[in-house]
C-alpha cells in the first residue's frame, strides 16, 4: 500500500519536475505555451517550505499529511491543504464574479501547463473563509 | 491419447461477420456511453439509490462473471475428467470463459462511483475484503486460463495441458465460491447472509455456462458451416439439463432454509409471495424460464432430439438466470433491513419500507454492453487465432458412430 | 519531511491553543455537553480512548430533528430534494411496538462498531476504523463500489449520488464516494463535542445524547452508561458499537 503510494508520488515528483524546470528556466521562444505565472501569495508571508521545495514536492507533502491526518487523526501538522487555501487563494473574475477568493486558479497556473490533473477540489472547497 | 483434431480460423469476410460486429460495436458504444453519462451526471440519473446501491449493471455483471467460470466447464471435462470427446471444444470453452469474464468486469468498473480510481483498487488491498479477494481470483482467471490456452494450442507443450486444465479447473471453482461469497458473508441482509451461496454460485455457473458455450457453438458451427454432429450436441445438452435441475435444487435448499426461521419469513414472503416486480421474476423469470421449461424441453423425448429446442432451452437458461441475479441482487436490497425486530419503522430514509427499484436505460445499455463486448471478443478472436475445430461430425466424434449412435 | 514542531509559527499557535483548551476543558456548557481534551498538534489517535456516544431513547421525542438538522449544517451534506439519492449522515427513527403499540423516536447514524462490517469487506481500505473507535471512510481511495453499504447493517452509509459544490472545509465531499456519520472527528480532535450532541443539549434542551470517552472511568458518558441500562442496535450481531441506546 505505502510502496504503492510512493511510487505514485514519484511519479507526481517527476511530473512536478518538469513543472519546476518550465516555471525556472527562461520563457522559450515565441509561439510556445505561455509559461504558468501562478499568483503571489495572498497573505505575503513566507511559505512553509523554499519555492523551489515546494514547486516540486507539495504534493508528496500533501499526500503524506493527508494519510496521516485521515488515518492517524495527526491533526495540527503544517503541510496543510487548508494552509495552501489561506495564503494562496485569489479572487478571480471566473470564480463568483471574483468575490471569493478560491485555491483553483493558482493551481490551474501550473497544472494546466503541465497537464496533470488535481483530484482534490472534487471533494474539498478550494474557497477561503 | 493424441489430439489429431484440426483447427482453424474462421474467414470472417462475410457481410453477416461484419454485421454481427457492427450490432456488437454498437451496443458496446452504447454502453460505454451510458457509463460516461452516469459518471458525469452522478448515479442519481439510474434506477439506483441509496437503498438499492447495486442494480442492473451488477446483475449483468455477475452474471457474466458466474457464466465465465462455468463456461470453462467443457475445457475442465475433458483436461482434469479425461472425457476426450469434449477435448475438441476446450479451446473455445477457454476461449468464452476469458471474453465473458472481461464482459462482466468491464461492467462493474464501468459501474464504480469513482471508475477513474481503478488503478487504486489494483494497488490498495484490503485483504480481509472478499472484493479484494476477487480481485486477484479474477486476474489470476486470465493469467491461469491464458496459460492453459496456450498450452492447448503449442501442440509440442500440449503435454502439459492436463496440469493447466485441473489448475484453471479448481482456480474456477474458487472463484465462483468467493463471487457468492460476496453475498454470502453479508450478516446483515436476510436475503444474504448464507453459506449456501457460494456453492449454490457454482452449480448456477454450470448452467448459465454451458447454456452460453451451446449458444456460440451451435451459432458459430452453423454460421460457419463447419460440420457438428448431433453426438457432442447431445452430449452437451444433457449435462445442461442435469445443470439446471441441481441450480433448482440449490434454490430449493435455499429458500426452504430461509423459511424455517420465523425471523426470515417477512423477506420470504417478500421475494415468493407478495414482492410484486420481485416475486413475478422469481416464479415466471427464474423457476419457469430458467428451471421448468428448458428441464421439460431437454428431458422430454419429445422435443429433446430437435436441435432448435436445445438453442431454446438455452436462451431460456440465459434469460432466466439474469432474472435470478435480479431477484438475488435487487430483491435482498429492496427489502428493508431490520434493525429492530419487533417494530415497525419510519423515517425520511425509508426505514422498514419497501424500495421500488426500476431500471434505468443506461444502466441497462451498460449491462447489455457487457455481453455484447463478452460477444464481440469471441467473434474477434475466432478471426485471429484457431480456436475453433473443423470437423465435430458424428463420423469423427462419436466412437459407436460406425455401429449406430447412441 | 522535517517535524512539524521546526516551524516556530506553529508552534506558537499550537501553545496558544493548547493554553486556551486547557482552561476551558472543565467548563461545562450544557447539560451533557463538556469540552472533551483536545488532542496535541502531531499527536495521532490513541487506541486508549473509546469515543463513544450514549443515546436516552426516552428524552429523544417524535417530532424533534435539531441533531439531524445540526449535523446537516455543521458537515454540509445538504441534498438536492431528491428523497431517494439524498445522503442521510444521521436520521429520526420512529418506532410502534408491533405487540404493545408503544412508540419510540431515537436519531440512527453510523454506530462506529468495533468490529466493523463495512471496514471488513472494503476492498481498498477506504473504510477504515481510526484507533480511538471512529471508523470513517478516506475518500481519497474509495472507488465508490458500494459494498459498505451492502455490508452495513444499520443503513448509516450515503453514496454521492450527485456533484457537491460548497463543501465545508473540515467535511470534504464529493461525487462517487461514501460517506457517513464521522462523530464530528473535526470537533472532536479539537476538544469539541459533536454537533448533534451540542444542539440536543442547547436546542432541544433534552440533553438526550451523551459523547465520550467511554475508557475513561471519569467520563461523563461512561458515569452514564454504569447508571443505566443500555443497549446496541443488533446487539445479536456481535459488533460492539460505539453508539448505546437507553430506554429502548
Amino acid at each position: 500500500m505505502t510502496q504503492a503510494r510512493n511510487l505514485g508520488a514519484l511519479l507526481l515528483a517527476l511530473c512536478a519536475l518538469m513543472v519546476a524546470a518550465a516555471v525556472t528556466l527562461p520563457a522559450a521562444a515565441d509561439g510556445r505555451v505561455p509559461l504558468p505565472h501562478p499568483a503571489k501569495a495572498y497573505a505575503g508571508q513566507q511559505c512553509v517550505e523554499p519555492v523551489d521545495v515546494m514547486r516540486r514536492f507539495h504534493m508528496q507533502y500533501l499526500m503524506h499529511q493527508r494519510d496521516d491526518t485521515v488515518h492517524g487523526g495527526i491533526r495540527g501538522t503544517k503541510y496543510s491543504l487548508k494552509g495552501c487555501v489561506e495564503c494562496h487563494a485569489v479572487a478571480s473574475p471566473g470564480v463568483a464574479d471574483g468575490k471569493v477568493r478560491t485555491l483553483q486558479p493558482f493551481c490551474k497556473e501550473c497544472h494546466s501547463y503541465a497537464a496533470v490533473t488535481i483530484d482534490c477540489f472534487g471533494c474539498h472547497t478550494g474557497a477561503a473563509k | 491419447m493424441i489430439d489429431t483434431t484440426s483447427y482453424s480460423t474462421i474467414r470472417g469476410n462475410s457481410t453477416e461477420y461484419f454485421t454481427l460486429l457492427g450490432w456488437l460495436a454498437l451496443m458496446v458504444l452504447a454502453g460505454l456511453g451510458a457509463s460516461w453519462y452516469m459518471e458525469h451526471n452522478g448515479h442519481w440519473v439510474t434506477g439506483m439509490d441509496n437503498q438499492v446501491v447495486w442494480g442492473t449493471p451488477h446483475v449483468f455483471a455477475v452474471f457474466l462473471v458466474v457464466a465465465a467460470s462455468g463456461a470453462l466447464n467443457v475445457a475442465s471435462i475433458a483436461s482434469v475428467f479425461g472425457k476426450t470427446e469434449y477435448k475438441p471444444l476446450s479451446r473455445l470453452s477457454a476461449l468464452l470463459a476469458l471474453a465473458l469474464l472481461a464482459g462482466g468486469l468491464a461492467v462493474l468498473v464501468l459501474d464504480l462511483g469513482r471508475p477513474d480510481r481503478l488503478i487504486v483498487a489494483m494497488t490498495t488491498y484490503n485483504f480481509k475484503s472478499i472484493f479484494a479477494w476477487n480481485i486477484y481470483l479474477y486476474t489470476g482467471f486470465f493469467a491461469v486460463v491464458g496459460v492453459y490456452l496456450w498450452l492447448m494450442m503449442d501442440r509440442p507443450l500440449a503435454k502439459f495441458s492436463k496440469g493447466a486444465g485441473t489448475f484453471a479447473f479448481l482456480w474456477r471453482l474458487i472463484l465462483t465460491t468467493g463471487t457468492g461469497s460476496i453475498f454470502g458473508f453479508l450478516v446483515a441482509r436476510q436475503a444474504y447472509d448464507a453459506a449456501i451461496m457460494a456453492p449454490m454460485f457454482v452449480i448456477l455457473s454450470f448452467a448459465y455456462g454451458m447454456a452460453f458455450f451451446l449458444l456460440v457453438l451451435l451459432a458459430l458451427y452453423r454460421w460457419t458451416g463447419r460440420p457438428l454432429g448431433d453426438f457432442l450436441v447431445g452430449r452437451l445438452r444433457n449435462l445442461l439439463r442435469l445443470f439446471v435441475a441441481a441450480s433448482f435444487y440449490f434454490v430449493l435448499v435455499y429458500h426452504l432454509t430461509n423459511l424455517y426461521g420465523t425471523e426470515n419469513h417477512g423477506v420470504e414472503r417478500f421475494l415468493l409471495l407478495d414482492g410484486g416486480v420481485i416475486t413475478a421474476l422469481f416464479w415466471v423469470g427464474q423457476v419457469l424460464v430458467g428451471y421448468l421449461a428448458p428441464m421439460a424441453l431437454l428431458y422430454h423425448p419429445a422435443t429433446r432430439e430437435s436441435r432448435a429446442n436445445v438453442v431454446l432451452a438455452s436462451i431460456l437458461v440465459v434469460l432466466g438466470g439474469v432474472a435470478q441475479m435480479y431477484v438475488t441482487i435487487v430483491g435482498g436490497q429492496a427489502y428493508p433491513l431490520n434493525l429492530f425486530p419487533g417494530y415497525e419503522a419510519s423515517s425520511s430514509f425509508f426505514d422498514g419500507a419497501i424500495t421500488a427499484y426500476a431500471p434505468s436505460v443506461p444502466e441497462i445499455a451498460l449491462g447489455l454492453s457487457g455481453v455484447a463486448m463478452a460477444l464481440a471478443i469471441v467473434t474477434v478472436a475466432l478471426k485471429v487465432l484457431p480456436f475453433a475445430a473443423e470437423d465435430l461430425s458424428d463420423a469423427r466424434m462419436d466412437p459407436n458412430s460406425a455401429a449406430k449412435a447412441e | 519531511m522535517s517535524a512539524p514542531a521546526s516551524d516556530p509559527r506553529f508552534e506558537s499557535a499550537r501553545r496558544r491553543f493548547l493554553q486556551g483548551a486547557a482552561a476551558l476543558a472543565a467548563v461545562t456548557l450544557a447539560p451533557g455537553v463538556t469540552l472533551l481534551a483536545p488532542r496535541a498538534a502531531g499527536a495521532a489517535a490513541s487506541d486508549k480512548v473509546r469515543w463513544a456516544m450514549l443515546i436516552d431513547t426516552t428524552k429523544c421525542d417524535a417530532g424533534c430533528d435539531h441533531c439531524v438538522t445540526a449535523c446537516r449544517d455543521e458537515n454540509g451534506w445538504t441534498g438536492h430534494d431528491r428523497a431517494r439519492t439524498d445522503p442521510h449522515w444521521i436520521r429520526k427513527v420512529d418506532l410502534r411496538d408491533r405487540a404493545t403499540g408503544a412508540t419510540h423516536s431515537l436519531p440512527v447514524m453510523c454506530q462506529h462498531c468495533e468490529t466493523p462490517p463495512c471496514v471488513d469487506v472494503c476492498p481498498t481500505g477506504a473504510s477504515f476504523k481510526r484507533a480511538d473507535g471512529i471508523v470513517l471512510v478516506d475518500k481519497h481511495i474509495c472507488i465508490g463500489c458500494r459494498y459498505c453499504m451492502m455490508a452495513c447493517p444499520y443503513k448509516a452509509r450515503s453514496f454521492v449520488h450527485e456533484d457537491v459544490t460548497g463543501q465545508k472545509p473540515h467535511a470534504p465531499r464529493g461525487k462517487g464516494t461514501v460517506e457517513s456519520c464521522t462523530f464530528c472527528v473535526h470537533r472532536v480532535d479539537a476538544g469539541q463535542q459533536p454537533a448533534c450532541v451540542v444542539a440536543c443539549a442547547e436546542k432541544a434542551g433534552q440533553g438526550a445524547m451523551v459523547f465520550g470517552d467511554l475508557n475513561d472511568p471519569n467520563s461523563e458518558i461512561a458515569k452514564a452508561a454504569g447508571r443505566h441500562v443500555t443497549n446496541r442496535i443488533r446487539a445479536d450481531l456481535g459488533l460492539n458499537q460505539g453508539v448505546l441506546y437507553h430506554g429502548l
